[in-house]
């Protein structure tokens, strides 16, 4: 069975270790934060400045002047700063944010990234995205394997580039996968998912290389 | 020192047509609302709009995108505003997207007096395309100019008569690098109090990078994505 958007935050939430500062971008990195193991704590990092981020308030607790980098009211956690977006973004290209999580349209086999536009139809800008992958120390992208049948881990990404050699790590609805100097290397696979399904899927080069365990969520 | 004006008219009251303008915010949250407010009914054309988002289609910048006011957005995500894509798509609006934290720095170099800088993000994609390149410590960098406007218009929390500015929570964003950066820097406040009457010690903003302030008013601070926990 193909992971649905849950299972993907929560195996990726399997990455995170004990004292990361870590940087979720929009869509399914942000459901990771529901996931963090017990006993781990992890200080979230929204770049529209607020390190520390918390759980979203309750009807009685909203502050328009409290939001995160999607726009959504938030809370912030006993410990938490704010800052202003260059104070921020030091933070992000000075190397000091551990881990950040982020959704793609595409992935190429030399670790590429495209997810901010689509020429002539889509045009949303890339946001905080090219800061964050040209400078993160480790970068996992959360994203669907394909779409219609057409894989989105690719030889070469054919959408406008966010970012060169950057991801890392990829978890899919199918397969979790590191890029490496080969191309994509196979290390776990959704849970009755099959090797063959996923190389089906795949049109970069994939590398499979002895038993490849399902995942565990 | 007298900068305190009466309101939003008067403290945009030379703003002409093609002027270069700042915006503070993100989202909808820590925007100008009066000022954007005075120069929809000011009618200036021809503005180049500098921000990190283009507000929402009824609301923040994109009431002066609605009235064709905006010739010119420079901006890093736009998502939230159909009729931002709807202008730009057509060729309508002309549009420069840069990567946030590129944004953020390019505004922040202008008020530290620094022409250029070298960053990362954006090598090897379109944003590249035109600019210098080079490599520090074995990765490439592009070369990124500082962003030059007319005019800063920024919002903050609580203000003085000095022009000392305090924001609240994720409302600093844009605002304070802006605040540093205009050639004149209009501040509206939620509360305005007498210099003496803040702790310097909470200053986020120090009163010499801004030359008009105002107590601003009828703030609606509209929230773009209301989330609540169940």
């Amino acid at each position: 069975m193909a992971l649905d958007k849950n299972q993907i935050a929560k195996r990726i939430a399997q990455e995170l270790k004990d004292g990361y500062y870590v940087n979720l971008g929009i869509g399914i990195p942000t459901l990771v934060a529901n996931y963090v193991p017990e006993g781990i704590e992890v200080i979230l990092q929204s770049e529209n400045g607020l390190l520390g981020m918390g759980q979203f308030p309750t009807m009685e607790t909203v502050d328009a002047d409290l939001i995160n980098a999607g726009k959504q009211t938030v809370t912030y956690n006993p410990g938490a700063s704010f800052f202003d977006s260059a104070t921020s973004f030091a933070m992000i290209r000075g190397g000091h944010v551990d881990i950040t999580i982020l959704g793609a349209f595409e992935v190429s086999e030399t670790g590429d990234i495209s997810s901010w536009k689509v020429p002539g139809k889509m045009v949303k800008g890339m946001g905080g995205a090219m800061d964050l992958v040209a400078s993160a120390k480790n970068i996992i992208v959360a994203m669907q394997h394909s779409n219609k049948g057409q894989s989105k881990l690719l030889k070469k990404c054919t959408l406008p580039l966010t970012g060169v050699s950057c991801v890392k790590k990829i978890v899919t609805d199918l397969a979790v996968l590191d890029v490496t100097p080969n191309g994509f290397k196979l290390v776990e696979r959704a849970p009755g998912v099959s090797v063959e399904e996923i190389k089906s899927l795949t049109e970069g080069n994939l590398i499979i290389e002895g038993e490849i365990p399902e995942m565990k969520i | 020192m007298n900068k305190v004006v009466k309101n939003a008219q008067e403290a945009i009251k030379d703003i002409q047509d093609n002027s270069t303008i700042m915006f503070g915010g993100f989202g909808l949250c820590g925007i100008p609302e009066n000022c954007i407010t005075a120069l929809k009914e000011k009618m200036v054309k021809n503005l180049v709009a500098i921000s990190n988002n283009c507000g929402v289609d009824d609301f923040g910048l994109g009431i002066l995108l609605k009235t064709r006011q905006i010739r010119k957005m420079i901006a890093s995500y736009v998502g939230e505003n159909a009729e931002f894509e709807r202008q730009m798509l057509s060729g309508e609006l002309e549009v420069e997207l840069n990567p946030q934290g590129t944004l953020a720095e390019r505004i922040r170099a202008t008020g530290a007096g620094i022409p250029a800088f070298f960053v990362p993000a954006g090598y090897g994609t379109e944003v590249g395309i035109g600019k210098e390149a080079r490599e520090f410590n074995g990765k490439m960098h592009l070369m990124e100019l500082a962003l030059h406007a007319d005019f800063a218009v920024v919002k903050a929390w609580k203000g003085d008569t000095h022009g000392n500015l305090i924001y609240k929570h994720t409302a600093a964003n844009f605002n304070n690098m802006m605040a540093m950066a205009g050639k004149i820097t209009i501040a509206e406040v939620e509360e305005l109090v007498p210099a003496g009457q803040l702790d310097p010690n909470q200053i986020h903003t120090p009163g010499i990078f801004v030359q008009r302030i105002f107590q601003g008013v009828n703030y609606e601070k509209r929230i773009e994505q209301l989330t609540v926990s169940k």
